[in-house]
């Protein structure tokens, strides 16, 4: 297991418990998705992988080893895993050039060569190199998108945590991040950690789902059985509310 | 005689300043009739929902005609388009949070436009309230509740509450379901679909979407920016794409659809719960 | 363009009175205390600008009152923007029951009348430009540090914020590569208004005897001493109003031009 979550609970000092008793493990080079629906917890749960935020009970893994607490202790695990977010207008600092977004990872964790890492990652994602002399406001959705997976895969992590990479993309360039993330996988061998509420690019990417319904686990296991043949009641109705193409 | 036409519609900057956003689109909706508008981002087709009930934001002027249950909406005044709101067409957003007023009640919002434009008080516009809750499957309680008390879907079914206050021949959807979760989405589609069919309304539907357009129109008209490039049944759409963008984006579409028709491997029981 | 040359009119304008301003420390046309001319003199070829009621050369009293101006608005806003700008991004970053005490804090101060707080600092140090300075600069603080806290709150919680950390960036280094630069341009604009608003606030210090002693008055006290001839000696309320409006003016415009030359968004549709 290379990232592994043991019965973690969450909860805020003064509410109800966002989570509550999950486990679940990633194997390397494996694809896993953590699905469900707003209040399921997905987005805590992210943070708590990320060592953002600590588990109030339970423990995160990484290699095996609880998340280091502090700066510095933290730096081997950081170097090892990345993160793409959901909304690629927020996730990129609007003053910043591209060359210096992508180079924000390299420099924080003790890289030197910036320049020519900046200019591979943008070439592994498809942009031109002329996008380092650029701003983020230049591009469209699917650019941004493309430049923040470069920012993630800069430092060569083996671990890319995803919060729902995808879904604010429009479908033809949804299609086309989802292909690049699949790519990106096969040549890098990245174990791809991603939460989502998109049924159809967690069927496209991921090798195994977890299922979460408010904070609990419900179901997991590999996606062609959990989407395929669902056996839990809210799995059930989440796939038979997906809209289909008319047959 | 159509209740929405549309002809040759365009939208440019007021300052006159670089291509038109929406160039010439036509089409024309028949009472009863729904039609989907699809498109991407940029492609212009919120706004021309907003230039169909005269919504434009300032900055923006259409050209063109809109003739809406016989009322010239293109150049028209406010208080022209004041008698068509509500009565000839309705809008429902995407965001339902900005149709509501978040320091008022639910009731008293759905109440206003039964008061004010059917003219009910006391315990008839009571009684009013009441109907229009539950015919969107709101339970009555929710009346006397805020809108950030309720969820998003509640929000929204309050939306659709307060757009068919006045019973609109036309009622125009803008995304209405892109911010809800997907099993609230399902239902609020079928909600659209069976209120559509009740009242014999009109639908104009706006999505990104071509399944979800699936589940309450059989007629699409497809825009990329700003052009109409393609218009017809869904079905046709899908399987004779046409032009370049329609085929890309049908796909795109398929493409995503297909990947969830999974079959279960052999299991080897290697699931937990 | 048109961006451009309200910039350039900006840099003029500050330049013209910060010129003024250090000329002033060099060189009046009469020493500050002179009282030889006539009383309330007329423009001409010996007072350029005429005379008040005491006889002193009015140009002479609005030179010095240019130093005193750009003393008091730079001195407050720097005062006001490192105290403040300091709490607030402390604010901003505190636990929820810091974050509310310091809120409450700031309700406070910035509910408490300036004029309150300066006669506090005069009490305290005695009548001078530089007890003004501190009494303005501490009002301006609470109005900054809540901006402050307000605009990087809304930065913390972006996305590219949260991929810095996860990316091992240190909290120093992200405010100061993510948070200033994005905060800036709004709290620059609000420290132009905060700059105009000292000086006049000095103004009213002045008038109630707790600016900078005499003969050293600023322009809001030269306003206030020529209200009561504004009738016969016209001069001696225009001048000043006109130099406090081109101060105040040029420096919005400087402003918010240097905004627009440092955001990339604004750039590119110049």
């Amino acid at each position: 297991m290379i990232l592994e979550a043991r019965d973690v609970g969450f909860r805020y000092a003064d509410g109800a418990p966002v989570l509550s008793g999950v486990s679940f493990g990633v194997t390397p080079g494996r694809s896993v998705a953590l699905v469900g629906e707003s209040a399921a917890g997905k987005t805590t749960l992210l943070r708590l992988l990320l060592g953002l935020r600590r588990p109030t009970s339970g423990v995160v893994l990484f290699q095996g080893q609880p998340l280091p607490t502090g700066h510095r202790a933290a730096r081997p695990f950081r170097r090892h895993v990345q993160t793409v977010f959901q909304d690629p207008y927020s996730s990129l600092d609007p003053r910043q050039k591209v060359s210096r977004i992508v180079a924000e990872p390299l420099r924080a964790l003790g890289f030197t060569d910036h320049g020519s890492r900046v200019a591979a990652a943008l070439d592994a994602v498809g942009l031109p190199a002329d996008t380092a002399d650029r701003y983020p406001h230049e591009f469209s959705g699917g650019q941004r998108q493309r430049i923040a997976i470069a920012r993630a895969i800069a430092v060569e992590p083996t671990v890319l945590l995803a919060d729902e990479p995808v879904s604010a993309l429009d479908v033809t360039t949804k299609v086309r991040v989802i292909d690049l993330l699949a790519e990106l996988r096969a040549t890098r061998g990245l174990t791809l950690v991603m939460v989502s509420h998109d049924l159809a690019a967690v069927a496209s990417l991921c090798d195994d789902t977890v299922v979460l319904e408010r904070g609990r686990v419900v179901e997991q296991g590999p996606t062609s059985e959990v989407l395929g043949g669902p056996r839990d009641p809210y799995t059930q109705r989440l796939i038979a509310s997906i809209p289909r193409l008319p047959r | 005689m159509s209740l929405l036409s549309v002809s040759d519609l365009s939208i440019l900057l007021k300052s006159g300043e670089g291509q038109p956003i929406v160039d010439r689109i036509s089409f024309a909706l028949e009472p009863g009739q729904r039609l989907g508008l699809i498109g991407e981002s940029g492609s212009g087709k919120s706004l021309t929902t907003l230039a169909v009930t005269g919504l434009l934001p300032p900055g923006l002027r259409a050209t063109g005609s809109v003739l809406l249950d016989g009322t010239q909406v293109i150049g028209a005044r406010d208080r022209t388009l004041d008698r068509v709101r509500g009565h000839a067409a309705a809008v429902v957003f995407q965001e339902p949070s900005t149709a509501l007023d978040p320091l008022m009640r639910l009731g008293k919002q759905i109440a206003e436009p039964l008061r004010r434009h059917r003219g009910l008080r006391g315990a008839a516009l009571r009684s009013a309230v009441a109907a229009a809750l539950d015919e969107v499957a709101l339970p009555t309680r929710v009346a006397g509740a805020y809108p950030h008390e309720v969820s998003g879907g509640q929000r929204q079914r309050a939306a659709i509450a307060m757009a068919l206050a006045c019973r609109p021949k036309l009622l125009i959807a803008d995304e209405p379901t892109t911010a809800l979760d997907v099993t609230v989405q399902a239902e609020v589609l079928a909600l659209l679909d069976r209120l559509a069919a009740a009242h014999d309304m009109a639908l104009l539907f706006v999505s990104h979407d071509l399944a979800v357009i699936g589940k309450v129109t059989d007629e699409v008209l497809v825009l990329s920016q700003g052009r109409a490039v393609r218009t017809g049944p869904l079905a046709e759409v899908l399987s004779n794409p046409g032009d370049d963008y329609t085929r890309s984006l049908v796909a795109s579409a398929r493409r995503l659809d297909a990947a969830l028709d999974l079959t279960p491997e052999v299991s080897d029981d290697s699931r937990g719960a | 363009m048109r961006r451009r040359a309200f910039l350039v009119t900006g840099i003029v304008l500050v330049a013209v009175v910060l010129a003024v301003a250090l000329l002033s420390l060099f060189w009046t046309p009469f020493p500050a205390a002179d009282t030889t001319g006539g009383r309330l003199e007329g423009p001409g070829a010996h007072h350029l600008l005429g005379t008040d009621k005491l006889g002193r050369d009015l140009l002479t009293r609005l030179m010095i009152g240019a130093r005193i101006a750009v003393a008091v608005g730079a001195g407050a806003v720097a005062l006001g923007a490192l105290l403040g700008g300091a709490a607030g991004l402390l604010a901003a970053f505190a636990n929820r029951w810091l974050d509310d005490s310091l809120a409450a804090l700031l309700d406070i101060l910035i509910a408490f009348p300036t004029l309150l707080l300066a006669m506090l600092v005069v009490a305290a140090r005695g009548a001078s430009l530089a007890s003004a300075i501190v009494a303005i600069g501490l009002a301006m603080s609470a109005i900054v540090a809540r901006l402050t806290r307000v605009l990087a709150k809304r930065v913390l919680a972006m996305d590219y914020v949260t991929a810095a950390r996860t990316s091992g960036v240190s909290w120093p280094r992200i405010v100061w590569a993510h948070v200033l630069p994005n905060i800036w341009p709004t709290l620059a604009v609000n420290l132009a208004l905060q700059f105009g608003l000292a000086v006049l606030a000095e103004a009213s210090l002045s008038y109630l005897g707790l600016g900078p002693p005499p003969p050293n008055a600023s322009w809001g006290r030269l306003l206030q001493e020529a209200q009561s001839t504004v009738l016969t000696a016209p001069v001696g309320a225009i001048a000043p109003g006109v130099l406090l409006v081109v101060l105040v003016v040029g420096v919005n415009l400087l402003a918010d031009g240097l905004r627009d030359v440092a955001d990339p968004t604004r750039r590119r549709h110049r």
